[in-house]
């Protein structure tokens, strides 16, 4: 994996949008980076991590968003290049901070990369970052392929020196999680010195305080910087057009939607009649080249994705020059040409031109289209998402939903994000209720707390992973201590951030690059401030479901901690604590608590349900051998055997 | 480098979370990356990793980058490591001349396992996958790669079998540099005894 890593001027290789973005970073002298975890960013901060010792890096997996732009930021004060990649989300935690590092101004190059998500293929929304480049006034680069991943990335450290201010370079998923080819250029030498200096005159940019007052001057001064940005954009290379000189539609696009123009109009054999302006510099847009394209043509299609972000801004440019360039007609989101929610595809982009253009488009033919739809309905069962085998949380969400059934007044789950959010689904028994933002679990169930004087009497659970623990529920926790809001936080601790791979955090021994660590002791933490803590093994159930009863019979703030390793972690992975069986002659089957209910009601993909025999097995391939099964069932068909050594 | 028989080249890697999806995709493509041709592969991970269909899109050009997603009905060849997953894939990518190479053992869709779905016989899975494509495989690969001591494996027997079809210019030789590359020296001897056992199912 680090192959790639070394330097290796010149030669052609298949990286992951991620990847590339990392090589910039290194071609860049990148010295600092921090992030948070987030499907699709986190593999920047993971590449960075295992060649941090070769290329003198810190690296860093900071408590949240808005943390790892401070810590990146720092750097930068110091003199230092600093990256800061996150998903969508992280930049709403960011932004608290960004605006006023914005304001400031930065020092040595600050990238932060944001990785959006549209289509929300990973993500429990598809918000998008562009908007707060825009409103926080910062310049904002958008990558069409991998090879423009990897050398934006880089120029983003030399533009961010240059204008004395963060930049922001925004990858979507399509574009992060792709692979492709890319060209590699040379790696720097030298390593960094950090020094921050402060003794200079107040409004010294390299050598006075740092900060974003007085106000009105450094705002004036912003905009200065973003008159800069428009004049170098103007001749950014990562702003291409292709198509004939007098094109009969232009289409103008960014980001991976280049790659499904350029598709589309292979597809429908459009490309000597309609031109492709491809904008990798998206705000501030740069006029005089938009304008000298949106004269080419009378008829202009924008694509992209997820808001309207450079269709608004064109047609502002446009609105603007329009005396002379003249008006224009605008195909996009705003007209239904192109959809306004979720993410695009050739076949979609094919099909607003088509229509725009006149030109019919079959993508399959029908009859064959109407046989395979009918195959695949008839004979492909859909996949809902499930717990893994031997997931702690299946057995922690059984021990919830029993004692939740047993309390009897209504209770429910206050969910958060991470594998956990599938507690809402059958793999988590429907539990979980509501669900937000990271550590929103917690806070709702705060409010719903206070709700006692209006005559709520439901008992709330709010249930959080260990990392989002560190990350957001923190403050929560301690408004309802503060508050006194009666509730019951169970932490449900699988040693990692399991949903982006096993991330280390603040509560594990361990950091980033693999040294060794402080560790922040959670259930020490959540005593110190006031809570009462209890901890318990989720595979044992009754223990937990008992414990859980016994809990939300009492009034204040309780901490129950579930702890049992990820089924998928590292350590975890392919060493089975039981070798299980099921007996065949005691499998009460169809008789079994309204029928079988280890494979209908429990949903471990461990088990099969065999129709012939009508009795449940074990399926050797998939079974983790984790054991939880056999309490569940009621006439102890299914047993454990101590696992045969190996 | 070999001209393609179409360019792009349109591959689909298909199965479920767990199967080692990403990783079969990647030394395919790798081993036709190290040719010079251009790659592109598109996938998504996450929460498809919890027991959800998981894909990858790989388009193999001699000229440029494509796009990381497949446009509808233009798949040349599907490699589904689980047999379902074949004939979900054909209802969105596949068209008359396809060829589909597919493990037999299946994973069962949870609503199956609860008893809530039907998983249709294997023979009903040939026939529709005859129906639809222009050549089947079907190869054990489950089964082979338990005998090697990893059902994992099966996902290498898998491309092995496309190395054996000939459609693309991938051999021996080009698996064992890869994943000289990617696994630990005690790995490789067992990988490639599972290449080379793909290779020979489609041959004989
Ligand atoms: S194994 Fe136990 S829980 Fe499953 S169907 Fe048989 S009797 Fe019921
Ligand atoms: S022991 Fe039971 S619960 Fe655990 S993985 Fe195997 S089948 Fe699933």
């Amino acid at each position: 994996m680090s192959k790639w890593i070394e330097n290796k001027e010149g030669m052609r290789v298949l990286l992951m949008g991620n990847e590339a973005i990392v090589r910039g970073a290194l071609e860049a002298g990148v010295h600092v980076a921090a992030g948070y975890p987030g499907t699709p960013s986190s593999e920047i901060i993971e590449n960075l991590s295992k060649v941090a010792r070769e290329r003198h890096l810190y690296v860093e997996w900071s408590t949240n968003e808005k943390i790892s732009l401070e810590v990146a930021a720092a750097a930068s004060f110091a003199g230092l290049r600093a990256i800061c990649p996150m998903k969508q989300n992280g930049v709403n935690v960011a932004s608290d901070f960004l605006l006023h590092l914005a304001g400031s101004g930065t020092r040595g190059g600050l990238v932060l990369v944001s990785c959006d998500d549209p289509g929300a293929l990973s993500s429990a929304n598809e918000g998008e970052s562009r908007h707060f480049a825009r409103m926080i006034e910062i310049p904002l680069l958008e990558p069409g392929d991998f090879q423009e991943a990897k050398d934006m990335t880089r120029w983003a450290f030399e533009l961010s020196e240059e204008i004395k201010n963060i930049v922001m370079v925004r990858s979507v998923t399509r574009l992060s999680h792709a692979s492709g080819s890319v060209r590699l250029g040379k790696l720097p030498e030298k390593k960094g010195t950090a020094e921050f200096r402060f003794q200079g005159p107040f409004l010294n940019p390299d050598t006075g305080p740092v900060s974003s007052m007085p106000v009105a001057y450094h705002h004036d001064l912003q905009h200065k910087k973003l008159d800069r940005v428009r004049e170098l954009f103007e001749e950014s290379p990562f702003n291409t057009y292709e198509g004939p000189e007098k094109p009969e539609l232009l289409v103008i696009t960014s980001s991976a939607c280049t790659l499904y123009c350029r598709e589309a109009l292979n597809l429908l054999g459009l490309k000597d009649r309609v031109g492709l302006l491809k904008l990798g510099t998206t705000w501030p847009l740069p006029p005089k080249l938009v304008k000298s394209y949106l004269a080419k043509a009378g008829k202009i299609l924008i694509v992209e994705e997820v808001i309207s972000f450079l269709e608004d801004s064109v047609k502002i440019l446009a609105a603007e020059q329009a005396a002379e360039i003249g008006i224009k007609t605008f195909y996009g989101k705003n007209d239904g040409s192109i959809p306004m929610i979720g993410e695009l595809n050739p076949d979609l982009v094919a099909a607003g031109l088509s229509k725009i253009m006149g030109v019919p488009y079959l993508s399959m033919d029908g009859a064959y289209e109407k046989e395979a739809q009918e195959a695949a309905g008839s004979l492909a069962p859909g996949r809902e998402l499930n717990f893994c085998p031997g997931c702690p949380h299946r057995a922690s969400f059984w021990s919830i939903h029993k004692a939740l059934q047993l309390d009897n007044r209504q209770g429910f789950v206050c969910g958060d994000i991470g594998c956990y959010s599938l507690g809402a689904l059958p793999a988590g028994f429907q539990s979980v209720k509501i669900a937000h933002a990271m550590g929103s679990g917690l806070g709702l169930a705060c409010g719903f707390g206070k709700l006692g004087d209006f005559g709520m009497d439901q008992p709330t659970i709010a249930v959080c992973g260990d990392s989002t623990f560190f990350h957001a529920v923190l403050p929560a926790l301690v408004n309802a201590i503060h508050q006194e809001a009666a509730t019951l936080l169970i932490i449900l601790d699988n040693s990692g951030t399991a949903m982006t791979g096993f991330q280390p955090h603040p509560g594990l021994p361990i950091n980033a690059v693999g040294q060794e660590a402080p560790k922040v002791d959670i259930a020490r933490v959540c005593e110190a401030m006031g809570a009462k803590v209890v901890i318990r093994d989720p595979f044992n159930l009754e223990e937990t479901r008992a414990t859980i009863n016994a809990l939300l019979e009492q009034g204040g703030v309780k901490v129950l901690i579930l702890r049992q390793i990820c089924a998928l972690s590292p350590e975890k992975k392919g060493k089975e604590d039981y070798r299980m069986q099921i007996d065949e002659s005691r499998c009460l089957g169809d008789e079994c608590g309204c029928n079988h209910l280890c494979t209908r009601i429990f949903r471990c993909p461990g088990l099969i349900w065999d129709k012939g025999t009508k009795k449940s097995r074990i399926d050797e391939v998939i079974c983790v051998g984790c054991g939880v099964c056999a309490d569940i069932c009621p006439n102890g068909a299914i047993m454990r055997e101590e696992p045969v050594s190996l | 480098m070999k001209p393609l028989i179409q360019d792009p080249y349109n591959i689909i890697l298909a199965g479920v979370g767990g199967q080692g999806n990403v990783l079969a995709s990647r030394v395919l493509a790798n081993m036709l990356s190290r040719q010079g041709y251009f790659l592109t592969i598109g996938e998504t991970f996450g929460a498809s990793q919890r027991g959800g269909s998981v894909m990858s899109h790989l388009r193999v050009s001699a000229a440029s980058t494509w796009s990381p997603q497949i446009p509808k009905g233009k798949a040349h060849i599907i490699i589904a490591l689980e047999p379902v997953e074949a004939i979900r894939i054909l209802a969105t990518y596949g068209n008359r001349q396809v060829t589909v190479l597919t493990n037999t053992r299946p994973v069962y869709p949870v609503s199956v396992i609860a008893g809530e779905c039907n998983y249709p016989e294997t023979d009903i899975i040939k026939k529709t996958l005859e129906r639809l494509s222009a050549r089947v495989w079907l190869i054990d690969a489950t089964e082979e790669a338990m005998k090697l001591g990893n059902p994992i494996l099966s996902n290498i027997i898998m491309i092995g079998a496309v190395g054996g079809l000939g459609l693309l210019p991938i051999q021996l030789e080009d698996f064992v540099s890869v994943i000289g590359e990617t696994f630990p020296e005690k790995l490789l001897s067992v990988n490639q005894q599972a290449f080379e056992i793909g290779q020979n199912k489609v041959k004989k």
